[in-house]
């Protein structure tokens, strides 16, 4: 392995782990502010929010039909109170079918 | 007592890695490509592999690849993939909130685990979350993460391509299924994620800010947002 490569990796490893540890280990045992508490605690609804959209529209470059039809899936398979795992498979399924099929 | 704490211990990492699952099969086509990705832009198995068990950081090591790939210096490159993980300063404040107490010497090393989809998995749960859960949905989406970014390298996508193009959607249909419950129980839950969700749209299409920031900024806005106008209506006493 080059030196450069060897270099790239331990300062990628580096700058990803910090973002990640700091806020865990500072704040242990801290009492925050309710209302920051409380944002806190809203971030993890609000993050899956942007993680899906526009994401999940955008997964097949040029056919947005592709995205749409898996959402559809997606929140279907989600409603009926299915488990993740089953709306994971279940998605992938229907796309396949989309991709064979239509 | 002791052999109680020890039991359900387990069964909590048992239940996270019952719960990894899905990120494991989400990452799969993410980690293949990556690998195969690598070769191409010229990266050996061994340097393959290593970035995958060192950073652990999906979108991070694809945008290396594209910098490699275009010549840049590896200090942008290091620059670059720390920005792109700004992102997770916010997940790991707001994950602290949702963990039980615990060592700084084992909160430090689950932090290493945390990324988009894990964080998404241990704080949709409901109450508090544990540090034996953690583990086990880390263990299993590290593991296929570092094992598909070598298969990648080695046998290339070898998953035909509808199958592959079919799987894409895997990641988004977890977040789906996780927020689901959660949307479904309360409309605090249904206005954060629709108004994180739009103003992510307008930052993405308008191209105002980059991928990373865009989430950070989405993310931030609904929560403060979503948080006054609760806390305003409680004071009115509408709810």
């Amino acid at each position: 392995m080059s030196m450069a490569m060897f270099i790239l990796i331990i300062g990628m490893a580096i700058v990803t782990y910090i973002p990640r540890m700091l806020p865990l280990t500072l704040l242990e045992g801290i009492e925050l502010p309710v209302f920051f508490q409380s944002v806190l605690r809203n971030i993890p609804y609000a993050v899956l929010g942007a993680l899906i959209f526009p994401g999940i529209l955008l997964i097949r470059q040029g056919d947005l039909w592709f995205g749409v039809a898996g959402t559809a899936a997606a929140f279907a398979i989600a409603w009926t109170g299915a488990n993740v795992m089953i709306v994971v498979m279940g998605s992938i399924v229907v796309l396949s079918f989309y991709l064979l099929v239509l | 007592m002791q052999m109680a704490v020890q039991a359900s211990t387990r069964t909590e990492f048992i239940r996270g890695m019952q719960a990894g699952m899905s990120i494991a099969i989400g990452y799969l086509p993410v980690a293949l490509t990556f690998g195969l990705l690598a070769k191409t832009t010229g990266l050996t198995f061994i340097e393959t592999v290593l970035m995958s068990i060192m950073v652990f950081a999906g979108a991070a090591q694809y945008i290396s690849l594209s910098l490699l790939a275009s010549g840049i210096g590896i200090g942008i490159i290091i620059f670059n993939t720390f920005i792109v993980n700004i992102r997770h300063f916010l997940m790991s404040a707001s994950l602290n909130e949702k963990m039980e107490k615990d060592s700084l010497a084992k909160k430090a090393v689950y932090a290493f685990g945390l990324t988009d989809e894990t964080f998404a998995v241990i704080a949709a749960r409901e109450g508090k979350s544990t540090t034996s859960f953690a583990y086990g949905v880390m263990l299993v989406a590290y593991g296929s993460w570092v094992i598909n970014s070598g298969a990648g390298h080695l046998i290339g996508a070898s998953i035909p391509m509808f199958l592959q193009a079919a799987m894409s959607i895997a990641l988004y249909a977890m977040f789906v299924g996780l927020l689901m419950p959660s949307l479904k129980k309360s409309a605090k839950v249904v206005y954060l994620a629709l108004v994180a969700a739009a103003v992510n749209c307008l930052f993405t299409f308008t191209g105002v800010l980059e991928t990373g920031w865009a989430i950070v900024a989405s993310t931030l806005i609904s929560a403060v947002l979503v948080e006054i106008m609760v806390a305003g209506r409680k004071k009115v006493g509408i709810i």
